[in-house]
């Protein structure tokens, strides 16, 4: 095989990878998306969240330490222990459960039957909200997060490529951990949403609101399920960031990617948003891969607002999403 | 008038028994428009209790009063002898209201079956852990659900759509299926909204068979509205009418029928 197609192949790899994080990312989305027809614009925000707040409760951080300090002149950082992931992750599970209590109550509850603009609009003001709790909960700093996921070079795929090609490809083996856990999640949300009442219940509500109350489910029960499930989706996503380049504020203007994916897919399909995630990220690491010499590099900052862009015009619904049909 | 323990026996042989559920005083505004103006009526054990009466009468705003959706600013609903207090609709359904819409509300994309299966979801029990895993007891509880589901299925004959998705039925067999979900809750109190809207001759028959068969076979209370009085008249036991909001007739169909108030309505009242 020639040079250029296996470095293509590669990179296509890595790519695959980067889109298994978008696809997380999206699939937070889509979930409340299709529960409640919100567009939740705050779901990047919740995945840094979700991270800042992992890290605080492994380290031993404090919440609100600065706040504290600045108020009382004390000077305390840390309660001086550090939690092991098995402990930190359901206790941040835990956290974005009573986060998704809150956001129906405070604001959900209020804005029933509203236009989905005014909702639209509350979740900007929730992620604006949340990036400002985050920083003052748990500080700005860009910090390490580790929870055991080795990282590095797989010297499997590194010795097997070899073997078969004659050249060895650098893929992270965090990567393959990602892919792994990705598909994990997909599959535990789908037996949850066939098998167990709860789902039925979810994909009823998603389907007619109405016809839901009339056979006794609950839309606030099922809100406050949804936007739980879409904060451990966010959890999951926030870890793979996190462990990859530390937990960054950028990281809500990364998840920012999630909106073509969702062009892409269709914002009603699960599958959609897995699909699209993958496509993006395997189609701006080979676009870059082939036109970085001819145009230059730093494309991958926008190709995938681009194929959004061709998409919305060939494909308005998406890949898998519900075409609209309307009926004079 | 008729005592609220005592029941009564229809004219075709039936027994009915006491009040299930009553209404007293019950008046529904929309801003300034007065949608139910002071309406008490009772629905006993075991009856197919009809509403009737011309478009905008407030037939479907005295359903959805009955089924939560709607709240009343005065007067009580009486379930069971108790006052029920303002509660949410699925709260409503819960406590054994099942009910249908005019305009159909199914589950579109789910199939036949789920759709049904989505009636007995108040009637589960087992933990969302032990359903995912399948483990002994929800194992159990789901089949006795399917076969619940299943009786009513061969009851309503839809065997051969089962694993059809909804939105690929005609609009007769959604009707139909709509009426499985609500069966399949197992009701104290059946509430069908327009069962027979936009259904030709034979689709109406077997409609009305299979209201009369599942009062029959599971004793159901039913209360429906219904536009068309042939079909009224030889389904209901006892028949309210209702115009511009206000009950103008409560009976016996014979008794309705020959109502002046009534005729009026219908048939309009002569100017001289």
């Amino acid at each position: 095989m020639s040079d250029t197609v296996l470095f293509a192949l590669e990179a296509a790899l890595n790519g695959l990878t980067v889109g298994i994080m978008y696809s997380l990312v999206a699939l937070g989305f889509v979930l409340i998306f299709k529960a409640s027809g919100i567009f939740n614009f705050a779901q990047g925000v919740m995945a840094l969240f979700a991270a800042l707040t992992l890290v605080g409760i492994q380290t031993g951080q404090v919440p609100f330490s600065h706040l504290i300090n600045a108020a009382l002149g004390t000077n305390i950082h840390d309660f001086g222990f550090t939690l092991p992931a098995i402990l930190s992750i359901p206790l941040t599970v835990g956290v974005m459960v009573l986060m998704a209590l809150l956001i129906e109550r405070l604001v959900l509850k209020h804005l029933v039957n509203q236009e989905p603009i005014i909702l639209f609009m509350a979740t900007i003001g929730l992620a604006y909200f949340l990036e400002g709790l985050g920083d003052i909960m748990w500080g700005a700093e860009v910090k390490p997060l580790d929870v055991g996921i080795p990282q590095g070079m797989s010297s499997t795929v590194d010795e097997f490529t070899y073997n078969l090609f004659g050249y060895g490809f650098y893929i992270d083996v965090l990567s393959l951990w990602a892919l792994g856990i990705a598909a994990v999640l997909v599959t535990a949300l789908v037996v949850f949403s066939q098998y167990t009442k709860q789902g039925r219940a979810l994909r009823a509500v998603a389907d007619d609101h109405q016809a839901a109350l009339s056979v006794g489910i609950s839309l606030r029960f099922i809100w406050v399920l949804t936007w739980s499930i879409a904060g451990i989706v966010a959890l999951v996503a926030g870890i793979m960031w996190g462990s990859k380049s530390g937990v960054q504020f950028s990281l809500s203007l990364i998840a920012l990617k999630a909106l073509p994916v969702l062009i892409l897919g269709g914002f009603t399909s699960i599958p959609g948003a897995i699909v699209g995630g993958l496509l993006i990220g395997v189609g701006e690491k080979l676009f870059d891969f082939f036109m970085q010499p001819i145009i230059g590099g730093a494309t991958e900052n926008w190709f995938a607002y681009m194929l959004a862009l061709v998409f919305l015009l060939f494909r308005p619904q998406g890949l898998f999403g519900e075409k609209i049909i309307e009926r004079v | 008038m008729l005592d609220s323990q005592e029941g009564y026996v229809t004219a075709d042989g039936r027994q009915i028994g006491g009040v299930v559920l009553e209404l007293k005083n019950i008046t529904l505004r929309f801003g300034g428009v007065v949608a139910i103006k002071d309406i008490s009526f009772d629905i006993r054990k075991g009856e197919i209790r009809a509403i009737i009466g011309p478009n905008g009468a407030g037939k479907s705003s005295m359903l959805n009063v009955i089924s939560g959706f709607y709240n009343p600013q005065e007067g009580d609903v009486i379930y069971k002898g108790y006052k029920r207090p303002k509660m949410a609709p699925y709260k409503v359904s819960r406590m054994g209201i099942a009910r249908t819409f005019q305009n159909i509300a199914l589950f579109e994309g789910m199939s036949v079956l789920d759709n049904i299966m989505t009636g007995r979801m108040h009637h589960m029990k087992a933990g969302f852990l032990a359903q995912a895993m399948w483990w002994g007891k929800a194992q159990k509880e789901e089949e006795e659900h399917r076969a619940a589901v299943e009786k009513i299925i061969d009851f309503l004959e839809i065997q051969a759509i089962r694993k059809t998705p909804v939105a690929r039925l005609p609009y007769g067999l959604k009707k139909r299926v709509e009426l499985a979900r609500a069966l399949a809750a197992e009701p104290q109190i059946l509430l069908l909204d327009e069962p027979m809207a936009g259904m030709n001759v034979e689709e109406k028959e077997d409609m009305s068979r299979f209201i009369l068969d599942v009062n029959d076979e599971f004793g159901t209370t039913t209360v429906l509205i219904e536009h068309d009085m042939g079909v009224v008249m030889d389904l209901s036991d006892r028949v309210v009418v209702m115009d511009y909001g206000k009950k103008i007739g409560d009976g016996t169909p014979d008794e309705v029928r020959n109502n002046q108030d009534v005729i009026d309505a219908y048939l309009g009242v002569a100017h001289d």
